[in-house]
């Protein structure tokens, strides 16, 4: 039978798998929306190996400016910099 | 396998694989990504740094008094340390965004490459 | 090609120099300053979370210079995008930004004051359970983000805004002085002591740590969420 320690770092590990494959698909993806995404989810897994590694306070830190308030605000400059990319090829083309 | 800490591994992977994003990649919203992600994988570094095994969070409640506290819990100040880190890692992050906002509306690129002529 | 090798090289050179962490060192005691921390910081400051006594005190100046951090990155954001005058209002109608569907609208009413008051519950709080003036803080900006998503055209309340958060930081500055000035022989700047401790695990105990951890919640949520209106203003 597993005990706790064994049981926690297998729970750890296979975040951390799902975190890394996250991060590489982040990195290496062709769409910025996915790749943001993306990112913000690692940043929502790792707020689960924080809880596991006994810091409730950083967990909760993490969820919601990790991947709450970061993502908003990628997709706000995403949106802005759509918007500037926009005019000029309006300004281009008129 | 028992002396690979198996936290600080997946730190040092997410680490990696941010400086690699932001270095690699040609695109600037790609390299802020590649930055936060290297951010996140810091903090699991700092944070695994602090855990003992077996250990409770550092609060105490009627289950833990203040007389065995110390032996029950686990490092405290790298978790402060980090709660400070991320709220400035979304400010560096928001910092960069801007900046990156700003060099698109001057009339430049989304790829880093085409601002290699650029004096400014 | 070059470049690749290169890149490579140095993702290797790192890798090595960050082996040492990866390496369990087996540590089964914290080291002699966490151990104080542990034992005296709920016997000294009244404090359940340990964590809240470092950040708020003993660490008090890092959270003071976090701060000023924060707020200088904000005025960054808000300098590097500021909005050119008479620009913003004619695009937004130029394009016809689409307006929040109704169930966004509602639920943002009903919504934003309970998530305010969630908030304040967080960083009243966090000097008992988890969570404290950063969580709470983020919380009150993911209220005013809510009502932005809802509103697009809402313009937010500068004036109020500025207001809380320079009293917030005038008052949290103030705060650590009088730590300083009333707290007699074991006297230091953010020494929460000058208020009764009271009794572990009271919502009013632990001195002057509520108090200063809630002016770091203000000041926290007003200036994410000006972060937050600064990247979002000319988007229309």
């Amino acid at each position: 039978m597993l005990d706790g320690r064994t049981t926690l770092d297998l729970v750890i590990g296979f975040l951390g798998l799902l975190m890394i494959l996250a991060a590489l698909w982040s990195v290496l993806a062709k769409r910025l929306l996915s790749s943001v995404l993306l990112s913000g989810g690692v940043s929502l897994l790792a707020s689960l190996v924080f809880l596991a590694l006994g810091a409730p306070d950083v967990a909760m830190t993490e969820a919601a400016i990790g991947s709450a308030l970061t993502t908003m605000v990628f997709l706000y400059s995403l949106s802005r910099m759509k918007v500037e990319c926009d005019a000029s090829e309006d300004g281009g083309r008129s | 396998m028992s002396d690979i800490n198996i936290v600080t591994l997946i730190g040092v992977a997410l680490l990696l694989i941010g400086f690699y994003g932001a270095l690699s990649r040609p695109n600037i919203v790609k390299m802020i990504v590649g930055f936060a992600i290297a951010d996140t994988g810091v903090n699991m570094i700092i944070v695994a740094v602090g855990y003992l095994p077996g250990r409770t969070a550092p609060i105490l409640d009627s289950a833990a008094d203040a007389a065995g506290a110390a032996a029950r819990m686990v490092d405290p100040i790298p978790q402060a340390l980090v709660l400070t880190a991320i709220v400035i890692g979304l400010a560096v992050t928001a910092l960069m965004l801007s900046f990156a906002v700003r060099m698109r509306r001057s009339g430049g690129g989304m790829s880093i490459d085409t601002y290699g002529e650029q004096k400014w | 090609m070059m470049k690749k090798i290169l890149l490579l090289a140095a993702i290797a050179l790192l890798a090595f120099a960050l082996w040492p962490f990866v390496r369990d060192v087996g540590l089964a005691e914290p080291g002699a300053l966490a151990t104080a921390y542990l034992e005296q910081g709920p016997a000294e400051l009244g404090t359940a979370n340990v964590v809240t006594a470092i950040v708020v005190s003993y660490r008090g100046f890092d959270t003071l210079g976090e701060v000023t951090v924060l707020f200088t990155a904000t005025a960054g954001v808000g300098g590097l995008l500021a909005r050119r005058k008479g620009h913003g209002k004619k695009k937004a109608a130029e394009r016809g930004a689409s307006d929040a569907s109704e169930i966004l609208k509602t639920a943002s009413r009903l919504l934003s004051p309970l998530l305010v008051l969630f908030g304040v519950y967080i960083f009243l709080h966090g000097h008992l359970t988890p969570g404290g003036g950063f969580q709470g803080g983020v919380v009150i900006a993911t209220a005013v983000l809510i009502g932005l998503l809802a509103d697009p055209e809402a313009g937010l309340a500068h004036g109020v805004m500025h207001l809380v958060e320079g009293l917030s930081g005038f008052a949290y500055v103030a705060l650590g002085a009088a730590g300083l000035w009333f707290t007699g022989v074991q006297e230091g700047f953010l020494d929460p002591r000058f208020l009764p401790l009271g009794e572990l695990g009271r919502l009013a105990s632990a001195g002057a740590i509520p108090v200063i951890y809630s002016l770091v919640g203000l000041k926290v949520g007003a200036e994410l969420t000006g972060i937050l209106d600064a990247m979002k203003e000319d988007a229309e």
